[in-house]
Protein backbone atom coordinates (compact mmCIF):
# COMPACT_ATOMS: atom_id res chain seq x y z
CA UNK A 1 0.00 0.00 0.00
CA UNK A 2 1.28 3.65 -0.97
CA UNK A 3 1.73 5.13 2.30
CA UNK A 4 0.36 8.91 2.85
CA UNK A 5 2.39 11.49 3.70
CA UNK A 6 2.62 12.86 7.54
CA UNK A 7 2.87 16.33 7.87
CA UNK A 8 2.97 17.71 11.69
CA UNK A 9 1.24 21.19 11.89
CA UNK A 10 2.37 22.86 14.73
CA UNK A 11 2.06 25.80 16.53
CA UNK A 12 5.04 26.87 18.80
CA UNK A 13 4.92 29.90 21.18
CA UNK A 14 2.30 32.42 22.11
CA UNK A 15 0.19 32.96 18.85
CA UNK A 16 -3.33 33.49 19.69
CA UNK A 17 -5.16 31.93 16.75
CA UNK A 18 -4.72 29.52 14.43
CA UNK A 19 -6.44 30.12 11.13
CA UNK A 20 -3.41 29.98 8.77
CA UNK A 21 -2.10 26.86 9.88
CA UNK A 22 -5.68 25.36 9.79
CA UNK A 23 -6.46 26.50 6.25
CA UNK A 24 -2.92 24.67 5.49
CA UNK A 25 -3.41 21.80 7.20
CA UNK A 26 -7.38 21.27 5.29
CA UNK A 27 -5.19 21.58 2.05
CA UNK A 28 -2.82 19.11 2.45
CA UNK A 29 -5.53 16.98 4.10
CA UNK A 30 -7.17 17.55 0.75
CA UNK A 31 -4.53 16.63 -1.23
CA UNK A 32 -4.18 13.51 0.83
CA UNK A 33 -2.10 13.73 3.80
CA UNK A 34 -2.22 12.92 6.92
CA UNK A 35 -1.94 15.91 8.74
CA UNK A 36 -1.02 15.81 12.80
CA UNK A 37 -2.29 19.01 14.16
CA UNK A 38 -0.96 20.23 17.17
CA UNK A 39 -2.96 22.90 18.63
CA UNK A 40 -1.70 25.94 20.01
CA UNK A 41 1.03 26.87 22.45
CA UNK A 42 3.05 23.99 22.05
CA UNK A 43 6.51 23.72 22.82
CA UNK A 44 9.64 23.20 20.74
CA UNK A 45 9.59 20.16 23.26
CA UNK A 46 6.20 19.45 22.47
CA UNK A 47 6.51 19.38 18.92
CA UNK A 48 9.31 17.49 18.33
CA UNK A 49 8.06 14.65 21.03
CA UNK A 50 4.89 14.44 18.89
CA UNK A 51 7.18 14.29 15.53
CA UNK A 52 9.14 11.46 16.85
CA UNK A 53 5.97 9.56 18.20
CA UNK A 54 4.04 10.40 14.73
CA UNK A 55 7.00 9.43 12.43
CA UNK A 56 5.93 12.49 10.50
CA UNK A 57 7.67 13.46 7.39
CA UNK A 58 7.71 16.87 7.80
CA UNK A 59 7.19 19.49 10.60
CA UNK A 60 5.36 22.65 9.23
CA UNK A 61 5.79 25.91 11.70
CA UNK A 62 3.49 28.34 11.91
CA UNK A 63 4.72 31.43 13.47
CA UNK A 64 2.77 34.54 13.96
CA UNK A 65 4.10 36.32 17.12
CA UNK A 66 8.11 37.37 15.86
CA UNK A 67 9.54 34.87 18.01
CA UNK A 68 10.27 32.83 14.56
CA UNK A 69 14.06 32.70 15.30
CA UNK A 70 14.81 31.30 18.02
CA UNK A 71 11.30 29.04 17.95
CA UNK A 72 12.80 27.66 14.76
CA UNK A 73 16.08 27.01 15.91
CA UNK A 74 15.45 25.56 19.21
CA UNK A 75 13.00 23.28 16.87
CA UNK A 76 15.50 22.18 14.29
CA UNK A 77 18.04 21.36 17.17
CA UNK A 78 15.63 19.13 18.67
CA UNK A 79 14.96 17.52 15.55
CA UNK A 80 18.30 16.77 15.04
CA UNK A 81 19.11 15.62 18.67
CA UNK A 82 16.33 13.14 18.79
CA UNK A 83 16.94 11.33 15.74
CA UNK A 84 14.75 13.54 12.86
CA UNK A 85 17.70 14.87 11.15
CA UNK A 86 16.17 13.95 7.55
CA UNK A 87 12.30 15.16 8.77
CA UNK A 88 12.13 18.83 6.53
CA UNK A 89 11.29 21.69 8.92
CA UNK A 90 8.76 24.10 6.47
CA UNK A 91 7.76 27.69 8.16
CA UNK A 92 4.30 30.10 7.58
CA UNK A 93 3.15 32.55 9.46
CA UNK A 94 4.32 36.35 9.94
CA UNK A 95 7.98 35.86 8.77
CA UNK A 96 10.04 39.21 7.52
CA UNK A 97 11.65 38.42 4.27
CA UNK A 98 14.64 39.64 5.29
CA UNK A 99 14.65 36.76 7.96
CA UNK A 100 14.03 33.94 5.55
CA UNK A 101 17.99 33.65 4.81
CA UNK A 102 18.95 33.33 8.23
CA UNK A 103 16.04 30.84 8.57
CA UNK A 104 17.24 28.78 5.84
CA UNK A 105 20.88 28.67 7.19
CA UNK A 106 19.21 27.09 10.60
CA UNK A 107 17.83 24.19 8.82
CA UNK A 108 14.27 25.26 7.74
CA UNK A 109 14.27 24.47 3.85
CA UNK A 110 11.40 26.73 3.11
CA UNK A 111 9.11 29.25 4.33
CA UNK A 112 5.71 29.99 2.96
CA UNK A 113 3.92 33.31 4.11
CA UNK A 114 0.81 34.26 4.28
CA UNK A 115 -1.24 34.15 0.64
CA UNK A 116 0.98 31.34 -0.27
CA UNK A 117 -0.85 29.27 -3.20
CA UNK A 118 -1.44 26.02 -0.71
CA UNK A 119 -0.72 23.89 -4.09
CA UNK A 120 2.38 25.41 -4.43
CA UNK A 121 3.42 23.87 -0.54
CA UNK A 122 1.62 20.30 -1.53
CA UNK A 123 4.07 20.62 -4.63
CA UNK A 124 6.66 21.16 -2.47
CA UNK A 125 5.80 18.64 0.11
CA UNK A 126 5.60 15.49 -1.94
CA UNK A 127 8.63 16.67 -4.04
CA UNK A 128 10.25 16.59 -0.49
CA UNK A 129 9.03 13.08 0.43
CA UNK A 130 9.83 11.91 -2.96
CA UNK A 131 13.35 12.39 -2.42
CA UNK A 132 13.34 11.21 0.83
CA UNK A 133 12.28 7.76 -0.12
CA UNK A 134 14.01 7.39 -3.65
CA UNK A 135 14.77 3.98 -4.05
CA UNK A 136 12.14 2.12 -1.15
CA UNK A 137 9.95 -0.28 -2.40
CA UNK A 138 6.41 1.19 -2.97
CA UNK A 139 3.18 -0.61 -2.44
CA UNK B 1 16.65 -2.68 8.21
CA UNK B 2 14.30 -3.28 10.72
CA UNK B 3 16.31 -5.30 12.42
CA UNK B 4 18.26 -2.01 13.47
CA UNK B 5 15.06 -0.73 14.89
CA UNK B 6 14.00 -4.01 16.31
CA UNK B 7 17.33 -3.64 18.39
CA UNK B 8 16.67 -0.02 19.07
CA UNK B 9 12.87 -1.23 19.97
CA UNK B 10 13.98 -3.75 22.50
CA UNK B 11 16.70 -1.04 24.30
CA UNK B 12 13.83 1.06 24.69
CA UNK B 13 14.03 3.73 22.05
CA UNK B 14 10.94 5.75 21.39
CA UNK B 15 11.84 6.71 17.67
CA UNK B 16 12.96 2.91 16.83
CA UNK B 17 8.97 2.30 18.47
CA UNK B 18 7.64 4.77 15.83
CA UNK B 19 9.21 3.84 12.80
CA UNK B 20 8.42 0.37 13.43
CA UNK B 21 4.50 1.12 13.77
CA UNK B 22 5.01 3.33 10.14
CA UNK B 23 6.28 -0.15 8.67
CA UNK B 24 3.47 -2.21 10.51
CA UNK B 25 0.72 0.16 9.14
CA UNK B 26 2.55 0.11 5.68
CA UNK B 27 1.15 -3.51 5.59
CA UNK B 28 2.83 -6.66 3.56
CA UNK B 29 6.29 -8.23 4.57
CA UNK B 30 7.98 -6.39 6.54
CA UNK B 31 5.34 -5.39 8.58
CA UNK B 32 4.40 -8.97 8.85
CA UNK B 33 7.84 -9.89 9.97
CA UNK B 34 8.06 -7.43 12.30
CA UNK B 35 4.87 -8.48 13.83
CA UNK B 36 6.26 -11.96 14.23
CA UNK B 37 9.03 -11.00 16.04
CA UNK B 38 7.22 -8.82 18.21
CA UNK B 39 4.84 -11.75 19.02
CA UNK B 40 6.04 -12.74 21.82
CA UNK B 41 6.35 -10.47 23.13
CA UNK B 42 2.76 -9.29 23.04
CA UNK B 43 -0.23 -9.90 25.90
CA UNK B 44 1.08 -7.94 28.70
CA UNK B 45 -0.71 -4.82 28.55
CA UNK B 46 -4.16 -3.90 29.47
CA UNK B 47 -6.58 -2.79 26.38
CA UNK B 48 -9.45 -0.38 26.84
CA UNK B 49 -11.21 0.55 23.96
CA UNK B 50 -13.08 3.83 23.87
CA UNK B 51 -15.47 4.54 21.19
CA UNK B 52 -18.88 6.43 20.60
CA UNK B 53 -20.66 8.92 18.13
CA UNK B 54 -18.10 11.76 17.12
CA UNK B 55 -18.23 15.00 19.13
CA UNK B 56 -18.91 12.86 22.57
CA UNK B 57 -15.52 13.97 24.06
CA UNK B 58 -13.71 10.75 24.05
CA UNK B 59 -10.50 12.32 23.32
CA UNK B 60 -11.14 14.64 26.58
CA UNK B 61 -11.53 11.78 28.57
CA UNK B 62 -8.78 9.64 26.67
CA UNK B 63 -6.98 12.69 28.31
CA UNK B 64 -8.31 12.12 31.83
CA UNK B 65 -7.75 8.75 32.01
CA UNK B 66 -4.03 8.63 30.94
CA UNK B 67 -3.37 10.84 34.18
CA UNK B 68 -5.34 8.75 36.60
CA UNK B 69 -3.12 5.90 35.05
CA UNK B 70 -0.21 8.06 34.99
CA UNK B 71 -1.01 9.29 38.56
CA UNK B 72 -0.87 5.48 39.45
CA UNK B 73 2.61 5.64 37.61
CA UNK B 74 1.61 2.91 34.51
CA UNK B 75 2.77 3.29 31.76
CA UNK B 76 0.65 3.97 28.79
CA UNK B 77 -0.06 3.66 25.02
CA UNK B 78 -2.56 5.59 23.01
CA UNK B 79 -3.83 4.69 19.61
CA UNK B 80 -6.48 7.44 18.26
CA UNK B 81 -8.03 6.71 15.23
CA UNK B 82 -9.64 9.53 12.88
CA UNK B 83 -11.73 9.20 9.50
CA UNK B 84 -9.58 8.94 6.49
CA UNK B 85 -11.65 10.97 3.69
CA UNK B 86 -13.11 9.01 0.64
CA UNK B 87 -12.40 11.52 -1.37
CA UNK B 88 -9.08 13.13 -0.85
CA UNK B 89 -7.18 9.99 0.60
CA UNK B 90 -6.07 12.61 3.64
CA UNK B 91 -7.17 12.66 7.10
CA UNK B 92 -6.72 15.20 9.79
CA UNK B 93 -5.55 13.77 12.83
CA UNK B 94 -7.03 16.21 15.88
CA UNK B 95 -7.46 13.47 19.02
CA UNK B 96 -3.64 14.13 20.01
CA UNK B 97 -4.41 17.97 20.56
CA UNK B 98 -6.90 17.29 23.86
CA UNK B 99 -4.23 15.01 25.36
CA UNK B 100 -2.80 18.40 25.90
CA UNK B 101 -1.81 17.51 29.70
CA UNK B 102 0.54 14.48 28.72
CA UNK B 103 3.13 16.49 26.86
CA UNK B 104 6.32 16.02 27.69
CA UNK B 105 5.67 12.89 29.93
CA UNK B 106 7.56 9.54 28.72
CA UNK B 107 5.34 7.67 30.12
CA UNK B 108 2.50 8.16 27.49
CA UNK B 109 3.15 7.45 23.90
CA UNK B 110 0.48 8.28 21.42
CA UNK B 111 -0.26 7.51 17.91
CA UNK B 112 -2.76 8.63 15.30
CA UNK B 113 -3.85 6.86 12.78
CA UNK B 114 -5.61 7.30 9.74
CA UNK B 115 -8.82 4.89 9.13
CA UNK B 116 -7.14 4.97 5.39
CA UNK B 117 -10.45 2.97 4.25
CA UNK B 118 -11.19 0.84 6.59
CA UNK B 119 -15.31 0.32 6.33
CA UNK B 120 -16.23 -1.17 10.09
CA UNK B 121 -14.54 1.97 11.71
CA UNK B 122 -11.75 0.60 13.43
CA UNK B 123 -9.09 -0.86 11.25
CA UNK B 124 -6.95 -4.00 11.81
CA UNK B 125 -3.92 -1.77 11.94
CA UNK B 126 -4.78 0.15 15.14
CA UNK B 127 -5.03 -3.26 16.87
CA UNK B 128 -1.31 -4.17 15.10
CA UNK B 129 -0.27 -0.62 16.43
CA UNK B 130 -1.11 -1.67 19.94
CA UNK B 131 0.72 -4.89 19.67
CA UNK B 132 3.36 -2.67 18.88
CA UNK B 133 3.20 -0.37 21.90
CA UNK B 134 2.52 -3.52 24.04
CA UNK B 135 5.69 -5.27 22.97
CA UNK B 136 7.42 -1.86 23.76
CA UNK B 137 6.35 -2.20 27.71
CA UNK B 138 3.38 -0.26 27.99
CA UNK B 139 1.54 -1.04 31.33
CA UNK B 140 -2.29 0.25 29.60
CA UNK B 141 -3.04 0.64 25.87
CA UNK B 142 -5.99 3.27 25.43
CA UNK B 143 -7.91 2.74 21.84
CA UNK B 144 -9.50 4.95 20.75
CA UNK B 145 -12.24 4.67 17.64
CA UNK B 146 -13.66 7.28 14.84
CA UNK B 147 -17.28 6.60 16.78
CA UNK B 148 -19.11 5.89 13.42
CA UNK B 149 -21.45 3.92 15.79
CA UNK B 150 -21.53 0.89 13.52
CA UNK B 151 -19.57 -2.17 13.48
CA UNK B 152 -17.54 -1.35 16.31
CA UNK B 153 -17.37 -4.96 17.59
CA UNK B 154 -13.97 -5.31 16.60
CA UNK B 155 -12.85 -3.40 19.10
CA UNK B 156 -14.86 -5.12 21.50
CA UNK B 157 -12.43 -7.92 20.35
CA UNK B 158 -9.49 -6.06 20.66
CA UNK B 159 -9.89 -4.28 23.88
CA UNK B 160 -10.23 -5.96 27.40
CA UNK B 161 -12.64 -3.53 28.33
CA UNK B 162 -14.56 -1.02 26.00
CA UNK B 163 -16.34 2.04 26.81
CA UNK B 164 -19.11 3.30 24.91
CA UNK B 165 -19.34 7.21 25.44
CA UNK B 166 -22.25 8.79 25.02
CA UNK B 167 -23.80 12.41 25.42
CA UNK B 168 -27.37 13.16 26.23
CA UNK B 169 -27.69 15.49 23.42
CA UNK B 170 -31.36 16.97 22.56
CA UNK B 171 -32.75 14.74 20.02
CA UNK B 172 -30.69 11.67 20.77
CA UNK B 173 -33.18 9.27 22.55
CA UNK B 174 -31.51 5.82 24.40
CA UNK B 175 -34.16 3.94 22.48
CA UNK B 176 -32.40 5.20 19.50
CA UNK B 177 -29.03 3.96 19.72
CA UNK B 178 -27.57 1.49 17.72
CA UNK B 179 -27.94 -2.17 19.10
CA UNK B 180 -24.26 -2.73 18.15
CA UNK B 181 -22.59 0.63 20.52
CA UNK B 182 -25.56 -1.15 23.48
CA UNK B 183 -23.84 -4.61 23.00
CA UNK B 184 -20.15 -3.94 23.21
CA UNK B 185 -20.02 -1.66 26.26
CA UNK B 186 -18.74 -3.35 29.08
CA UNK B 187 -18.60 0.19 30.61
CA UNK B 188 -21.15 3.18 29.20
CA UNK B 189 -19.73 6.74 29.94
CA UNK B 190 -22.73 9.26 29.77
CA UNK B 191 -20.24 12.36 29.44
CA UNK B 192 -21.04 16.33 29.14
CA UNK B 193 -23.31 15.22 32.12
CA UNK B 194 -23.15 18.66 33.43
CA UNK B 195 -26.04 19.04 30.49
CA UNK B 196 -30.00 19.00 31.08
CA UNK B 197 -31.73 15.97 31.12
CA UNK B 198 -28.20 14.00 31.55
CA UNK B 199 -29.51 12.34 34.64
CA UNK B 200 -32.85 11.09 33.17
CA UNK B 201 -30.60 9.64 29.97
CA UNK B 202 -28.58 7.68 32.51
CA UNK B 203 -31.52 6.24 33.81
CA UNK B 204 -32.81 5.14 30.68
CA UNK B 205 -29.82 3.73 29.71
CA UNK B 206 -29.78 1.80 32.80
CA UNK B 207 -33.28 0.41 32.45
CA UNK B 208 -32.16 -0.22 28.61
CA UNK B 209 -29.30 -2.28 30.02
CA UNK B 210 -30.99 -4.16 32.46
CA UNK B 211 -33.54 -5.67 29.73
CA UNK B 212 -31.10 -6.76 27.53
CA UNK B 213 -28.89 -8.99 30.73
CA UNK B 214 -29.32 -12.11 30.38
CA UNK B 215 -28.69 -13.36 34.03
CA UNK B 216 -25.45 -13.72 35.10
CA UNK B 217 -22.37 -12.38 33.26
CA UNK B 218 -21.06 -8.73 33.34
CA UNK B 219 -23.55 -6.25 34.50
CA UNK B 220 -22.58 -3.38 32.38
CA UNK B 221 -21.65 -0.10 35.11
CA UNK B 222 -23.01 3.39 33.50
CA UNK B 223 -20.70 6.44 35.02
CA UNK B 224 -21.59 10.15 34.49
CA UNK B 225 -18.86 11.79 33.74
CA UNK B 226 -17.64 15.47 32.61
CA UNK B 227 -14.48 15.24 30.43
CA UNK B 228 -13.60 19.12 30.51
CA UNK B 229 -13.82 19.26 34.33
CA UNK B 230 -12.66 15.83 34.92
CA UNK B 231 -15.52 14.91 37.00
CA UNK B 232 -16.70 11.75 37.19
CA UNK B 233 -13.43 9.86 35.94
CA UNK B 234 -12.31 8.34 39.03
CA UNK B 235 -15.21 6.60 38.88
CA UNK B 236 -14.97 5.58 35.61
CA UNK B 237 -11.41 4.65 36.05
CA UNK B 238 -13.20 2.21 38.73
CA UNK B 239 -15.49 0.82 36.38
CA UNK B 240 -13.10 -0.43 34.36
CA UNK B 241 -11.14 -2.35 37.11
CA UNK B 242 -14.35 -3.96 38.00
CA UNK B 243 -14.70 -5.24 35.05
CA UNK B 244 -10.88 -6.55 35.05
CA UNK B 245 -11.49 -7.52 37.97
CA UNK B 246 -14.41 -9.74 36.95
CA UNK B 247 -12.76 -11.02 33.43
CA UNK B 248 -9.92 -12.26 35.96
CA UNK B 249 -12.67 -13.58 39.11
CA UNK B 250 -14.41 -15.48 35.79
CA UNK B 251 -11.05 -16.61 34.33
CA UNK B 252 -11.83 -15.06 31.21
CA UNK B 253 -9.15 -13.59 29.98
CA UNK B 254 -7.50 -16.41 28.49
CA UNK B 255 -11.15 -17.35 26.65
CA UNK B 256 -10.63 -13.34 25.19
CA UNK B 257 -6.97 -13.69 23.98
CA UNK B 258 -7.98 -16.99 21.78
CA UNK B 259 -11.13 -15.40 20.64
CA UNK B 260 -8.63 -12.19 19.51
CA UNK B 261 -6.42 -14.45 17.37
CA UNK B 262 -8.91 -16.46 16.01
CA UNK B 263 -10.64 -13.46 14.69
CA UNK B 264 -7.28 -12.20 13.57
CA UNK B 265 -6.09 -15.44 12.29
CA UNK B 266 -9.26 -15.86 10.34
CA UNK B 267 -8.74 -12.26 8.88
CA UNK B 268 -5.09 -12.71 7.71
CA UNK B 269 -6.19 -16.73 6.08
CA UNK B 270 -9.12 -14.80 3.97
CA UNK B 271 -6.98 -11.96 3.10
CA UNK B 272 -4.58 -13.68 1.51
CA UNK B 273 -6.83 -16.05 0.26
CA UNK B 274 -8.39 -13.06 -1.56
CA UNK B 275 -5.21 -12.48 -2.99
CA UNK B 276 -4.39 -15.82 -4.17
CA UNK B 277 -7.73 -15.64 -6.15
CA UNK B 278 -7.19 -12.39 -7.42
CA UNK B 279 -3.61 -12.77 -8.57
CA UNK B 280 -4.06 -15.76 -10.37
CA UNK B 281 -4.03 -14.77 -14.57
CA UNK B 282 -7.17 -17.30 -15.29
CA UNK B 283 -9.33 -15.16 -13.08
CA UNK B 284 -7.59 -11.77 -13.89
CA UNK B 285 -7.86 -12.82 -17.77
CA UNK B 286 -11.73 -13.98 -17.50
CA UNK B 287 -13.70 -11.96 -15.29
CA UNK B 288 -14.62 -9.35 -17.06
CA UNK B 289 -15.92 -11.75 -20.00
CA UNK B 290 -18.43 -13.76 -17.24
CA UNK B 291 -19.09 -10.47 -15.94
CA UNK B 292 -19.97 -9.51 -20.12
CA UNK B 293 -22.78 -13.08 -19.81
CA UNK B 294 -24.48 -11.69 -16.59
CA UNK B 295 -25.02 -7.81 -17.93
CA UNK B 296 -26.06 -9.38 -21.23
CA UNK B 297 -28.50 -11.73 -19.18
CA UNK B 298 -26.75 -14.89 -20.22
CA UNK B 299 -26.18 -15.98 -16.73
CA UNK B 300 -27.60 -14.55 -13.20
CA UNK B 301 -24.44 -13.47 -11.17
CA UNK B 302 -24.90 -16.65 -8.85
CA UNK B 303 -24.30 -18.95 -11.69
CA UNK B 304 -21.38 -16.63 -12.97
CA UNK B 305 -19.78 -17.06 -9.77
CA UNK B 306 -19.69 -20.17 -9.13
CA UNK B 307 -18.68 -21.12 -13.05
CA UNK B 308 -15.24 -18.51 -12.42
CA UNK B 309 -14.77 -20.18 -9.13
CA UNK B 310 -15.22 -23.85 -10.57
CA UNK B 311 -12.47 -22.58 -13.67
CA UNK B 312 -10.29 -21.32 -10.74
CA UNK B 313 -10.58 -24.60 -9.24
CA UNK B 314 -9.47 -26.53 -12.16
CA UNK B 315 -6.79 -24.12 -13.43
CA UNK B 316 -5.32 -24.57 -9.70
CA UNK B 317 -5.40 -28.57 -10.10
CA UNK B 318 -3.61 -27.67 -13.65
CA UNK B 319 -0.84 -26.21 -11.15
CA UNK B 320 -1.71 -22.95 -13.33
Amino acid sequence: MKRPIRVLVAKPGLDGHDRGAKVVANALRDAGMEIIYSGLHQTPEMIVEAAVQEDVDVIALSVLSGAHRTLFKRVRDLMDENGLGDVALLGGGIIPNQDIGELKKMGVREVFGPGTDTRRIVEYIRELFEKRHEGEKTG
Amino acid sequence: MHDAYLEKFLAGETLAASRLMSIVERGGDDAEAILTALFPRVGRAYRIGITGLAGAGKSTLVNRLIRHYRDQHLTVGVVAEDPTSPFSGGALLGDRVRMIDSCGDPGVFIRSIASRGSETGFSEKATELADVLDAFGRDVILLETIGIGQLEYKIHFSAHTTVVVLTPDAGDDVQSLKSGLMEIGDVFSVNKSDRPAAREYADELRSMIELRLSGSGWHPCVVATVGTTGEGVDELAGAIASHRAYLDTKGLFEEKRIQALRNRMTMLAEEKLKEFFWENEYIRGHFDDVLRDVSTGKQSPYQAAARIVESFKIEKQKGR
